[in-house]
């Protein structure tokens, strides 16, 4: 029964049809409205299932407005790290979705998809690969550039990384237009990489970043309607 | 100053062999020591994170400093491994909330590393992480900033010494573990 409400969770809120990952974990930790969100919730159904520690960590994450400008209320996540509990809880969960599904790479994006992708990669067997901004790895690299809202901008990967074949997951600690993990898909899939998911902390739904995604399947512990 | 090299640990030598030498990066004449290859092997990665954990986990420490970005990939496993809480030290305006900073001689100039206000208190025990000492600035900065606030700074960690460059003086007496050295 809980399985059956997952995948019609799963359906609703990925729009993607397929399932890449079978589960297990008949409490595969939901969508919670953030509570750090200034504006009220609107779409929390009843139907939603709530891993008992996403309310915690939800509350761990501190908004700061106007920051970098005017307008922006900044998902700060520092907070989260500061919280034990909270940030173990957090790797945790992605370890558990992840965790024996033949993942052989975790990619991490500069510089918050650092301090969550590592403790994910250890606690999988993984290894972990950095995407960087331009200039930062020594060494040969492969470059892709995405579109910023002035201009353009890229990431890189070290060249023999990642070999055709493996899957990967992709990390951020926000998903926020897209922009980023849309490049870092498409620099894993030109090596020949087959990208299960995409896992960040936090979604701001009305930026519409999923949608910049195609087939790959977003999996996230937090939203906020806050952007 | 006690010089704590894990010598005799036999995972050592693994990790060692992992890091990648890149000639002339950042410029001419720097052999530049690439950590991302430890990463790409599981077993090497996770023997470095343990020789730190098994080294600091008794030491009650409540607060492991990373310093952005390649300490950010060593400090998180540490920090929740041991129990302590993870606080990163970044580059000047990438904090969003308040800050103090620090600031530190590069070869040419200055840069300022910050961290956020509130995220250590006085009589917290910390443990500075970075994946390199070279000339030990950036440490010294690190030091200095959690001083300020009242911590106690327990120990200076990391992947890889540069001992010609002689940072390690440079630690304002605190010591320093490292497990490889590059001459």
């Amino acid at each position: 029964m809980l399985f059956l409400l997952y995948i019609l969770l799963l359906s609703l809120c990925h729009r993607a049809p397929a399932i890449r990952l079978p589960s297990n974990n008949s409490k595969t930790p939901f969508l919670l409205r953030s509570k750090a969100s200034r504006d009220s919730e609107t779409m929390a159904t009843k139907e939603d299932v709530q891993d008992p520690r996403i309310p915690k960590i939800a509350s761990s994450i501190r908004v700061i407005p106007d920051f970098p400008k005017p307008g922006i209320m900044f998902q700060d996540i520092t907070t989260l790290l500061l919280d034990t509990e909270a940030f173990k809880d957090t790797i945790d969960i992605f370890v558990e979705r992840y965790k024996g599904k033949g993942i052989s790479v975790v990619a991490g994006v500069e510089a918050r998809g650092f301090i969550f992708g590592p403790p994910i990669a250890l606690a999988i067997g993984a290894k972990f690969v950095p995407l960087r901004k331009p200039k930062k790895l020594p060494g040969k690299v492969i470059s892709e550039e995405y579109s910023l809202e002035y201009g353009t901008d890229k990431i890189e990967m070290h060249v023999g990384a990642v070999e055709p074949g493996e899957r990967a997951i992709i990390i951020d600690d926000l998903i926020a237009t897209g922009g980023t993990l849309a490049a870092a898909i498409r620099l894993l899939e030109r090596v020949g990489v087959t990208i299960a998911e995409c896992a960040c902390v936090i979604e701001l739904p009305v930026l519409k970043g999923r949608e910049k995604l195609g087939e790959t399947p977003l999996f996230i512990l937090v939203t906020s309607d806050a952007a | 100053m006690s010089r704590n090299k894990q010598e005799e640990d036999p995972r050592i030598n693994g990790i060692k062999t992992k890091i990648r030498v890149v000639p002339d990066f950042p410029k001419k004449g720097i052999m530049f020591q690439d950590i991302t290859t430890v990463l790409l092997d599981p077993k090497a990665f996770k023997d470095t994170i343990d020789l730190f954990v098994e080294r600091y986990r008794d030491k009650n420490i409540s607060v492991v400093a990373g310093i952005e970005a390649r300490g950010f990939l060593f400090g998180p496993p540490i920090a929740l491994a041991i129990g302590a809480k993870f606080v990163p030290l970044r580059k000047p305006k990438k904090l969003p909330g308040e800050t103090i900073f620090e600031e530190y001689e590069l070869e040419y100039g200055n840069d300022r590393l910050e961290m956020h206000v509130g995220a250590v208190e006085a009589g917290d025990r910390a443990l500075v992480v970075d994946d390199l000492i070279a000339t030990g600035g950036t440490l010294c900065a690190a030091i200095n900033l959690l001083e300020r606030v009242g911590a106690e700074v327990v120990e200076c960690a990391c992947v890889i010494e540069l001992p010609e460059l002689k940072g390690r003086q440079r630690l304002k007496g605190k010591p320093l573990c490292m497990l490889v050295e590059y001459r």
